[in-house]
Order: structure tokens, then sequence, then C-alpha cells
């Protein structure tokens, strides 16, 4: 079990304006961890931080990977749907230091490598459209596999969730589950009942972050975590889901 | 046809044919960097406060393209620093520097003693006026702007599309932004003689529309773009100089017909087809 990440007492924000306080975390190579919270509460900062989007306040953040061996795939109204370019291509970006002086570059191996990953995503057929021309949970099998071009450490997903069907979200968190046997996983969601079956164990993030070490929470637990949370019952997940992971469905009740 | 034929020994007509191709390529390509990022309005900005260099052309006595080119890449900056570094809002931001820039360009303007010749011609075009130097350096614009999207295709593209993941990739973002604005700001100034400062944001952004009819590929894109800027400014260029209209406003109306007579033809085909 590898170190990754280590962050420690960390505050971070946008001007003047302190989102994160005194945070700590450390990430493992096996980790799956799902970042949960309400809305403003920090969790997209968290992650930006992570990326190096955003500069940390205060405190320590140590990479012990290189930054490009982090995945990131980017919550999907961060997307101009309008743009043109193909799905090739944006696959193709997620491995993005070949790109400077691209046309002086040999790149079979990096679109061969694009083209595995779509195979394995089943979206092959969808290479040559443009991204306007895809459904929500097909945009999101296309940035998944950009952001598994660099075969990341460590993948970090903000909210893969939003805007996709529920089939496509239970395919979603089976595929994380096999892919977090080669890589840590941070996943960020609103839905804390339906990435409990998947994940390890749970951040949750309002100013402060508290990371859980079990899958399972209560919501007393969430409050003492000063994360008040409502769990949404398990009436209202995905028959496929429920059918898939019958043994934490029962363990859970 | 042997009138057009013929029109190719005068001077001023093959600098003008030049000067449509060279516009063409600069503007296609420039262009659709432009629309794809949505930054039309950046662009709108920095066209007219190149006007205020203009002005201080003519005041100071030198090339009033020189003193629009200072001013564009002037304000292109500044419009990136007062929303990214002074809290304003980027739209205000653009605001501003229009209309700081026209303002400037009309205090010279008037200050500047006896009459300002051309002024019309920088305002709406001349393309029958563009001179032999002029030609040499929309040439040097047109190699440069090429051989910088063909060396950085890729990163231009992921820069233009996904800023942020971009970023995570190490890309030099920020160094590409500011490159790219300085590019932006010359093809607006060494446009100016061809359409005008009111003008220009049509070669900029109709041909990027009809070419988004047939494709949604950055790289096709471009090319369509050239290829839609040409024959739009070649057939205006024409267009002007039998009916003897404004060649300016006779360029953009050609691009405006022909976006929509493809458009048409595209709506047409797709009922019969279903």
């Amino acid at each position: 079990m590898k170190k990754l990440l280590e962050i420690k007492d960390l505050s971070a924000g946008y001007e003047n304006q302190v989102v994160l306080e005194n945070v700590s975390l450390d990430i493992f190579s096996n980790d799956f961890i799902g970042v949960i919270g309400p809305n403003g509460g920090g969790k997209t900062t968290l992650i930006k931080t992570i990326l190096g989007l955003i500069k940390p306040i205060s405190g320590e953040l140590n990479l012990l990977i290189n930054k490009k061996n982090i995945g990131y795939l980017p919550q999907v109204n961060q997307i101009d749907k309008r743009f043109p370019i193909t799905v090739f291509d944006v696959v193709r970006s997620g491995k993005a230091d070949t790109a400077l002086f691209s046309s002086f570059h040999r790149n079979r191996q990096e679109k061969e490598k694009a083209e595995s990953l779509l195979h394995e995503m089943g979206i092959s057929q969808l290479r040559n459209k443009s991204i306007g021309e895809l459904s929500g949970g097909q945009m999101q099998r296309v940035f998944l596999c950009r952001a598994l071009m660099n075969e990341p450490e460590l993948l970090v997903l903000d909210e893969p969730s939003t805007y996709v069907d529920n089939n496509f979200e239970g395919e979603l968190y089976l595929k994380l589950k096999e892919l977090n046997d080669r890589m840590a996983i941070l996943l960020i969601s609103h839905d804390v009942g339906t990435i409990s079956f998947f994940v390890k164990t749970i951040a949750c993030v309002n100013r402060n972050l508290h990371h859980h070490p079990s899958n399972v929470i209560s919501e007393e637990q969430l409050a003492s975590y000063n994360c008040p949370l409502q769990i949404i019952t398990h009436g209202n997940i995905p028959h496929t889901v429920l059918k898939l992971h019958d043994e934490h469905y029962e363990h859970n009740h | 046809m042997s009138t057009i034929i013929e029109l190719f020994s005068y001077d001023f007509f093959v600098n003008a044919f030049l000067a449509s191709l060279l516009a063409a390529i600069s503007c296609g390509i420039v262009g659709t960097y432009i629309v794809s990022r949505r930054i039309v309005f950046i662009s709108g900005g920095i066209t007219h406060a190149s006007f205020g260099g203009i002005g201080m052309g003519y005041y100071l006595g030198i090339n009033p393209l020189v003193g629009a080119g200072i001013f564009s890449i002037l304000s292109g900056m500044g419009i990136q620093l007062f929303s990214s570094k002074g809290k304003v809002r980027e739209d205000s931001s653009i605001a501003i520097w229009w209309s700081l820039g026209m303002a400037i360009g009309i205090i010279f303007v008037y200050l500047t003693p006896g009459y300002a010749p051309n002024l019309m011609s920088y305002l709406f075009g001349s393309i029958l006026t563009v001179s032999t130097g002029e030609i040499w350096l929309m040439l040097a614009l047109a190699i440069i702007i090429i051989l910088f999207f063909t060396l950085f295709y890729r990163t231009i593209l992921y820069i233009a599309f996904d800023e942020d993941f971009a970023k995570t990739s190490d890309l030099p973002v920020g160094l590409f932004n500011y490159l790219l604005m300085i590019l932006i700001s010359l093809t607006i100034v060494l446009n100016i003689r061809v359409v005008g400062i009111i003008l220009i944001l049509s070669l900029l952004t109709i041909p990027q529309a009809t070419a988004n009819l047939f494709t949604r590929d950055f790289g096709r894109m471009m090319f369509y773009s050239v290829g839609f800027a040409f024959l739009a400014s070649f057939i205006g260029l024409l267009v002007s100089y039998f009916a003897d209209i404004p060649s300016g406003a006779t360029i953009i109306f050609t691009q405006v017909i022909i976006f929509g007579l493809v458009k048409m033809f595209k709506v047409v085909s797709l009922s019969s087809t279903i």
C-alpha cells in the first residue's frame, strides 16, 4: 500500500473566502473514498486544490506521485457542449504531454490507447461524433476515457452521476470498482445512499473534513461530523444496482 | 469572364485579390478559435479599442495601423488583466476598453489639424486601396498563424476546450492565452484595411458559422472557414467593383447570403431525406 497524497491542516478557498479549514487527509493506492457533503461545503474546492487548480491558503499538500498521474473527470456542466471537438480528440487530450509540437510526434501509441479505452467503455462507434451529439451517459464515458489516458494512479471524479440515467450510474460505479484494483479513487457525490455500496470509506466535507473509516454511515454519524445530509432511502436506488449488489444490500439492513 | 481576367492586369486589383485571400486565411483560422472559445465579444472590444490608436496615429503623424496595433494589444491584455486581477466583471471590462478606445480615437481625430484622410476607410474598409506594403504584412501574419496553429494545434485545441483540464496536464495555459490574444489583435489590425473596424467581426464569425453547418471538428472548421471567407471576399470584391458600391459592406453582405443559402440548402435536404 503506497501513499499517494498527504494533506495536513490545509485551508483553501477563493478570494477572501475560506471554504476549507484545517483539512487533513491521506490517500493510499488502494483507497476508494466517497466525498460527500452539502452544496458549497467545499467538495469541489478540495479536489481543485489537490489538482493544483487552487493554491492552498495555509497548510500542507504533498503530492507523492507525478501530477500527470492524477486522472480528472470534471463536473459535466463545466464543459462547453457546443465546442467543435470530436470524441476521439477529447479522449486524446487526456495525454497532453505530447500536445506541444504534436505535429512532430509519432503518436501511434497514444491513438491506440485512446481506441482501446473507447472500446473498453463500449463507445467505439462514437469515435468521430462531436461531443454535442452525445447523451449525458455517453459524455461521462468519454470523459472517463480521457481521465484514464495517462494510466493514473489516482482518479478524481466530480459528480460523475449528474445528468446520467440510472442504468449508466450503476454501470459507472461497477466500472469504478473494477478500476479500483489498479488505482485509488476519489469520488464526489451528492448521493450518499448510492455511492456507499461501492466506496470503501466516506469523507464528509463541510468546511472541515471527517474521514469515516467505513462505507456504512448513519444519519446520526453524519450529523456528528457536522455534515447534515439525508440518506436517500434504498427504494430510490435503481434495480440494476440492487440486484448486482445484493450482498451489500443485505449487509446494510 | 474575360473582364475579370483583364482586372488582374491592374495592380490595385491584384493587391485586393491577395488581400482577400490573406484575410481569409488569418480570419478563418483565428476566427475559428474565437468562435469556439466564445470570445467574440472580447474580439469586438479589441477591434473597437483599436480606433484609439488610429486617432493617435493621425495626431502624431505616424501610420494609423501602428497605433491601432498598440491599442489593440494593450486592450486585449487590459481586458484580461481587469477581469482576472481587478475583479471587474469580464463583460463590463470589455465595454470599458471598447468605449475608452473609441473615445480616445474621436478626441485625437478632432484635435488633428485639418482633414483626416482615409478615416472612412479605417472604419468601413477599402480593399481596393490596400498597398503592397500592407500585403507583405498580411502575408507575414498569415504565415505566422499557419505555423503557430500547425505546430501547436493540439495544445491550442485542448486549452480552448477545457482550460482547467489543460492546467492539470501542465500545459502552458497562461502563456498560450496571451500569445493567442496577441495573434487575435494582430489579425484584427491587419484586416482593418479590408473590411474596417465596424465590420471586421463578421470576417471572424460568419465564415465560421457557415463552416459549422458542415463540421463539428476544430481542424476542419478552420479549413472550411478559410474557404468560405475567401469565397465571400472574392465575390464581394467583384460585386463591389462592378456595382461600384463599398467593398467592405459588400463582402459582409456576400458572407451572410452564402450562410443563408447553405443553411437553407441544409434544411431542405434534411427535410427531404426524412
